[in-house]
């Protein structure tokens, strides 16, 4: 049994999901829908899944995220659909439940945030609303757990006894007409395809030309489809999407009249108007949104993150030295103990180091978007981004990009347009990713240990600076054309729940744990057996006469004009194109230096000046692997992520180049 | 008169959304249906775009797509 999750963005969907899943998730794949969604079994009923769907304002898709929950519904044909609303926004959360209602598929509306509602002494009269509605209804409060266990209850009864709604009809007069008689006409077609023809209906009757393919009408059906529209029109004297919008509108206000008792304002909406007129305030909203970055970064890199990092590291430099003493004691070969040691330990380990210092940015990224706060920055940047021809939606995906490239390119899918939205998946990288975090640590602390924090800021600004300017080129060349339209709901402020920051965190520290033991750990064995080994298979003594040694030689050429000419520098490079935290674990099996012997190893193979230039290629040179194939998938286009790799290590080259050479003129 | 004219912290009625395409399709399923009370509450610091309350919510929006939507001259 198969349950589909829908409601409005910010209605507490993703909360409710981990209520009624725990950590019991995946990431699913569903034939059809070209996007995973998360599927998760519902707690006590091994039988019942549940598929977390975008958030959408109504089922004509407008963004691509919003057709792939259209397409899971009416392609997926789910066994039952939970609709969350937001109780303390009623109005426009219900205009999405009536389209859901009119596809006669088992529905039960789940009313969130009824604490709230409660809190300010209002009321919803539920039985009421239910009857005119005609599904079940269940008052919840997803953050707080409460009312869950009856949702499952009562969504698990009405799948099973293929319970539906008991009205479909919300309109009267002349639309009624209308959408009765196209509903006549198309009933076989509907029938075909399994989806209610009064959904259908009323969706062609609205102007969804999607739909209307998909049926493949005959040229007569379309006439007569269309002449019973114009005289609706006609009638109305309106267009047909505004008769339908209305209508729904008509509708849910009367029933909210009749239904919502609701004395004063909400104490929630006032106080997020009131930090509104701080945090979006004419002279410090920019100034405040800027110190909230800068305070992140430093806390992420300065003081929480490098702590436990730190901690982390020599931990694993323990744990390896400890290892290193037992194997010789034991007899053990010394290419084994090397493998084990400057292999494995010396390459995993210095990535496993950083684990803290990236769940803290994520920490602070997800505070950022679950608070609503996110939704301002677009809000303020809006007119800035406007000038590359982008919209503030844009910044969103980008903050993320800071984190990771991946959910970063995939959040692009929340833009109402093709054209921003692959813009903004070709800007993405340029946003530099926590998995380059281990460079920079183990260089600012080689090189810069008087000013880390102050390199680090300029290396995310240069980032920045280069996205820039090549959103203005690509606004000018590849991507002209008037950018969108913005329109995007300001959501109340609110404490993001526990759970869903602490289960996000999980994901990302099991993410970079699995890349660490699998990617980074393969990369590692990989790069320990080429520099271990001659061409002959022979141990050799010193690893500038191994395999390795010789293949890096072949583009160290290339590096050459940018400063670092050694072979071990341009392995690390190569190795870093899998994922980047191997650019360090690479250089720690070949020096064979424990994370905290690295900077010292570091600062033989680089002056200042080259590492400079080395930190600045790495922030922009090709993505790793993983974000090339998002990116590949995402734009559906190979010919666009290829464009992306030479892109970034051409400008990546010369960046680098103009940091080492006008630095060698300066010095 | 438009909605980019109203005064900031005044209400007004829509009377109808202009224009057409997806723009128009959105405006109409935020709810921005006639007879709807709006608010515009704040302009962006950078002077666009505007924050829009109506129906018990906020609602960004763009000062030029503004202009596609007609409100009441006076409202009380």
């Amino acid at each position: 049994m198969r349950f589909a999750l829908v409601g409005n963005q910010n209605s507490g969907k993703t909360t409710l999901f981990n209520q009624l899943t725990g950590s019991n998730q995946h990431v699913g794949n569903f034939p059809g829908v070209t996007v995973e969604s998360k599927e998760g079994i519902i707690r006590g009923h091994n039988e019942a899944t549940i598929v977390d769907l975008p958030g959408v304002y109504s089922l004509s898709p407008y963004t691509s995220e919003e057709v792939v929950t259209r397409d899971f519904i009416i392609k997926q044909h789910p066994d039952g659909i939970i609709n969350i609303v937001d109780a303390t926004n009623l109005e426009r959360n219900l205009y999405l439940s009536m389209q859901l209602i009119e596809l006669n598929m088992p529905i039960v509306i789940a009313l969130n945030m009824m604490d709230e509602v409660r809190s300010n002494d209002g009321t919803i009269k539920i039985s009421q609303m239910q009857e005119t509605l005609g599904v079940p209804i269940v008052a919840i409060s997803a953050s707080k757990n409460e009312g869950i266990s009856e949702l499952i209850d009562i969504a698990i009864k009405m799948a099973e006894s293929m319970q539906l709604p008991k009205k479909q009809d919300f309109c009267s007069g002349a639309t009624h007409r209308t959408i009765h008689s196209v509903a006549h006409l198309i009933e076989d077609h509907a029938e075909r395809i399994k989806v209610s023809p009064k959904f259908i209906a009323t969706k062609i009757v609205e102007g969804d030309q999607t739909l209307i393919d998909v049926l493949k009408l005959s040229d007569t059906e379309k006439c007569s489809i269309e002449n019973s529209i114009k005289e609706m029109e006609d009638a109305l004297g309106t267009d047909r999407k505004a008769a339908i919008a209305d209508m729904r509108y008509i509708f849910i206000d009367k029933l909210c009249a009749d239904t919502v008792v609701k004395p004063k304002e909400s104490k929630q909406h006032l106080r997020s108007v009131k930090i509104d007129n701080v945090l979006t305030h004419k002279y410090l909203a920019i100034p405040i949104f800027l110190s909230l970055m800068g305070l992140t970064f430093w806390l992420t890199f300065g003081v929480i993150g490098s702590f436990f990092s730190g901690l982390l590291g020599s931990g694993i430099a323990w744990v390896s030295d400890t290892t290193r003493i037992g194997l010789s004691a034991a007899g053990f070969n010394p290419v084994m103990i090397s493998l084990v040691v400057e292999g494995i330990f010396a390459g995993v380990g210095s990535v496993l180091s950083f684990i803290p210092t990236i769940v803290v940015l994520f920490f602070f990224l997800s505070l950022f978007e679950d608070s609503g706060y996110m939704a301002r920055v677009a809000f303020v940047m809006d007119k800035l981004l406007r000038k590359i021809g982008l919209s503030g939606r844009s910044f969103v995906p980008m903050l993320i990009g800071f984190g990771c490239s991946v959910p970063a390119i995939m959040a692009t899918r929340t833009s109402p347009s093709e054209r921003d939205r692959k813009m903004t998946i070709l800007l993405t990288p340029f946003m530099s990713c926590s998995a380059k975090l281990p460079i920079y640590g183990m260089f600012t602390m080689a090189f810069f240990q008087d000013n880390r924090a102050l390199v680090m800021i300029a290396l995310y600004c240069l980032g920045i600076l280069l996205g820039v300017i090549s959103g203005l080129i690509f606004n000018k060349t590849l991507y002209r054309g008037h950018p969108v339209p913005f329109i995007m709901e300001l959501p109340n402020y609110r404490m993001p729940s526990t759970k869903t920051v602490l289960l996000l965190l999980w994901e990302k520290a099991h993410d970079f744990l699995t890349r660490a033991f699998t990617v980074i750990f393969i990369a590692t064995l990989v790069i320990w057996f080429f520099q271990t080994f001659d061409a002959r298979f022979n141990v050799v003594t010193d690893s500038a006469d191994s395999m390795l040694a010789a293949i890096g030689r072949l583009i160290t050429p290339i590096f050459v004009p940018l400063g670092f000419s050694d072979w071990r520098v341009s392995t690390a490079l190569i190795t870093g194109f899998m994922a980047k935290e191997a650019v360090i674990s690479t250089f720690a099996v070949l020096t064979g230096a424990s994370a905290s012997e690295l900077p010292v190893a570091l600062s033989q193979m680089f002056t200042p000046l080259s590492a400079l230039a080395f930190l600045a290629f790495t922030l922009v040179y090709s993505p790793c692997i993983a974000a090339i194939s998002t990116i590949k998938r995402e734009m559906h286009s190979s010919m666009a992520a290829l464009g992306v790799v030479l892109y970034q290590t051409a400008v990546a080259w010369v960046v680098a180049f103009i940091v080492y050479q006008v630095g060698n003129l300066l010095i | 008169m438009k909605l980019d004219e109203l005064e900031i912290g005044k209400k007004s009625k829509i009377l109808a959304v202009r224009g057409q395409g997806t723009l128009r399709d959105r405006l109409l399923d935020m709810g921005l249906t006639p007879h709807t009370e709006v608010m515009i509450r704040k302009a962006a610091p950078m002077g666009d775009p505007i924050e829009l309350s109506l129906r018990g919510y906020e609602l960004t929006l763009r000062i030029d797509d503004a202009k596609n939507i007609e409100i009441e001259d006076d409202f009380a």
